[in-house]
């Protein structure tokens, strides 16, 4: 018996669904059909009336969810794809996010995200979103690598009283399993040691944590020991976690599927150079997915995002730095 | 599937009660009152930030107001504070936010027409035209979700607001859930300098209504027993659970989109045509006329209001601003989940 990433996703839904009767789900095809990847399937007969189909309107979506939240409700809202929140962003951050500290009101509301890249998905179905989201102040941004903490930090994410975009890696919905579904689990704002090293910290989120447990795996065969981090959540961003590593191994690469330009990646080693400089003992590296659209081609999309093989390459620089 | 009912405007039309008229005008006239004293506050430099006036919109959102009930929901925009004020907004609330009071409902941390009670019904507007709609749609959906049975949202919109995809996709989804709204779009000609021939092409917004499966009706702004009939039969019949109503009232907006603004561009001949009558003042004669009202009962209503006025200002004016040092400087509600300032 196993559980995938995906199923740990619809399972935290139906047990929200059956414990707090101000859940309800809302987005595109998520009703009787089960959602595009089926992470609603059979919730909508399960749940009658609390699992509903949009009009393929984000902005409404987000709208309405934050309306619902006003009203104590507690929505969680399917966009298809990730890419597609673009057209929600303004309610995102304009109106969620801002709605605690303008009134008072808190706006508890689960923004399900499906990110990442997957081959042959193209420009627009494949796009990481969180660095652009914890962006803004008022949002909880949160990018669980694993089975256990897909469902565990979604259910915490229906719970917190503020608005959580939850970015699950698509990647990871069908391949990625797990003996049974956790009872206990790391609050969300604590990063997880993946692997335990001496040589080098490698920080990871969401499916690069999978890429540098790879990259660690090749890096023993040379003797290298290093140590991964996996986040969890990029918003809160558990510092002390990442620096208490940096002190063990003194060096540091930060991996992000993400695009380079600003984001969580510079964000760790910004915090890390700025508050841990004393501890370096090499001068951080970052590695990111190349900076133009994911690409559509198999072979252009390998290379366009971070893998095993190039962390192992970034890694090797900073080693023998 | 739902019919759609455009009516044609019918004026004239004197069913509306005398209490109900006067009701509506007092409210009216003491948030003229006050929007004049916020224009003179904003020229005297006492006012942080831009200053948004009603003026010429007063009759149109006084009769939003006294259509709703408590426990109805209502997404006022920049030209509601007749609307606010018939809907239980306290007078403080809104010279509070002007001064950034940290007794009022949004503590200095948003100003002006930004301001609400959003567990009150009085949500609180964002900048961004269109957006509260699906906002209202939310609380009617989880009323309904509830089982909590005849409350009514009302968002309010210009004409500029039309335009924008939020407008167009929360009426739509309000229409696909067929839920209480009523959407009041004040046709005020402009927005801010650009008129409507640069911003729609159907010959009244009304019109929409119809590709939407709502009701839709129009009616004349500056006329209030006009608008207290139309907006209150709007309302009654979204109750009732008729669905969506659309309501595009015409006028002029009387005064710039801001008082930064000296509305230079705004037509003469519009403003000398009938749209460009001042609701108040055509008010006021339909009072005379029906003798509802004489010159002193006038002058004693607008002396109590500029007393009101004048009140909440001294009030305000010696009350706490915000302080840097003790403020909180967390956007979440979930404290142990900030970043402070790292």
């Amino acid at each position: 018996m196993s559980i995938t990433y995906l199923e740990a996703i619809r399972s935290a839904q139906a047990r929200a669904l059956a414990e707090d009767p101000r859940v309800f789900i809302y987005g595109q095809d998520v009703g009787a059909f089960g959602g595009a990847f089926k992470a609603t399937k059979g919730l909508a007969k399960e749940f009658p009336g609390r699992v509903l189909d949009a009009p393929i309107s984000e902005d409404a979506m987000a709208g309405l969810a934050i309306g619902a939240a006003i009203e104590g409700l507690r929505p969680i809202i399917e966009m298809q794809f990730a890419d597609f929140s673009t057209v929600a962003f303004n309610q995102i951050v304009n109106q969620a996010a801002t709605l605690f500290w303008r009134t008072g009101v808190p706006c508890p509301i689960t923004v399900r995200l499906p990110c990442g890249a997957t081959s042959g998905s193209g420009p627009f179905h494949s796009q990481t979103m969180e660095a652009i989201y914890a962006h803004y102040p008022g949002l909880v941004v949160l990018t669980p690598a694993t089975v256990e903490d897909a469902y565990s930090m979604l259910l915490e994410a229906v719970a917190i009283d503020d608005p959580v975009i939850f970015c699950e890696h698509k990647l990871l919905y069908y391949h990625l399993k797990a003996a049974a579904l956790p009872t206990e689990a790391l609050p969300v704002g604590k990063a997880r040691i993946a692997r335990e090293g001496r040589d080098l910290t490698v920080v990871a989120y969401s499916a690069m944590v999978h890429e540098a447990l790879a990259a660690a795996e090749v890096l023993q065969g040379d003797g290298w020991e290093i140590e991964v981090v996996d986040l969890r959540s990029v918003k809160p961003l558990d510092t002390d976690t990442v620096m208490g590593s940096v002190a063990r191994t003194g060096r540091l690469l930060c991996v992000g599927e993400a695009w380079p330009w600003g984001g969580v990646t510079a964000e760790v080693i910004a915090r890390v150079t700025c508050e841990g400089y004393d501890l370096l003992d090499a001068p951080p590296q970052r590695l990111n997915a190349k900076d133009t659209p994911v690409p559509y081609h198999p072979d252009l999309w390998a290379a366009h995002r971070p893998t095993a093989r190039s962390i192992v390459e970034s890694a090797r620089k900073v080693l023998q730095h | 599937m739902v019919q759609s009912l455009v009516e044609p405007t019918t004026s004239g039309d004197i069913s509306v009660p005398q209490e109900l008229y006067v009701k509506a005008y007092r409210i009216m006239l003491l948030a003229r009152v006050l929007d004049d004293k916020f224009a003179s506050l904003y020229r005297a430099g006492k006012i942080h930030g831009g200053v948004f006036l009603s003026r010429g919109q007063e009759a149109l959102s006084v009769a939003i107001g006294v259509a709703l009930r408590e426990g109805d929901v209502f997404a006022p925009l920049i030209r509601d504070l007749a609307g606010r004020l018939a809907f239980n907004e306290p007078i403080l609330d809104g010279v509070r936010n002007y001064f950034g009071s940290t007794l009022g409902p949004m503590r200095g941390r948003d100003g002006n027409v930004h301001r609400g009670r959003p567990r009150e019904g009085q949500l609180a507007m964002i900048s961004h035209l269109g957006a509260m709609i699906s906002v209202v749609n939310g609380t009617l959906f989880a009323r309904r979700m509830k089982n909590i049975a005849g409350t009514v949202g009302v968002a309010t919109c210009g004409d500029g607001a039309t335009s924008t995809g939020s407008f167009h996709e929360a009426l739509n989804q309000a229409a696909v859930e067929r839920l209480p709204l009523v959407l009041v779009v004040a046709d005020n000609q402009y927005a801010y300098s650009t008129p409507t021939s640069r911003q729609f092409a159907c010959r009244s917004l009304v019109d929409r209504a119809v590709g939407y499966g709502i009701s839709g009706c129009e009616v004349d702004g500056t006329d209030l027993a006009e608008c207290l009939r139309v907006v209150g039969d709007a309302v009654v019949r979204a109750r009732a659970g008729a669905g969506p109503q659309l309501v595009v009232a015409h006028l002029l907006r009387l005064c710039g989109h801001g008082e930064h603004d000296d509305a230079s561009y705004i037509d003469p001949q519009q403003k000398s045509s009938p749209l460009g009558g001042d609701c108040l003042k055509l008010a006021e004669e339909f009072l005379r006329q029906q003798c509802w009202a004489g010159a002193d009962t006038l002058a004693q209503w607008r002396n109590e209001a500029l007393h009101k006025v004048e009140d909440a200002v001294a009030t305000v004016q010696r009350e706490p601003t915000p302080d840097p040092f003790t403020e909180v400087w967390s956007a979440l509600a979930t404290a142990h989940l900030g970043e402070g300032n790292a």
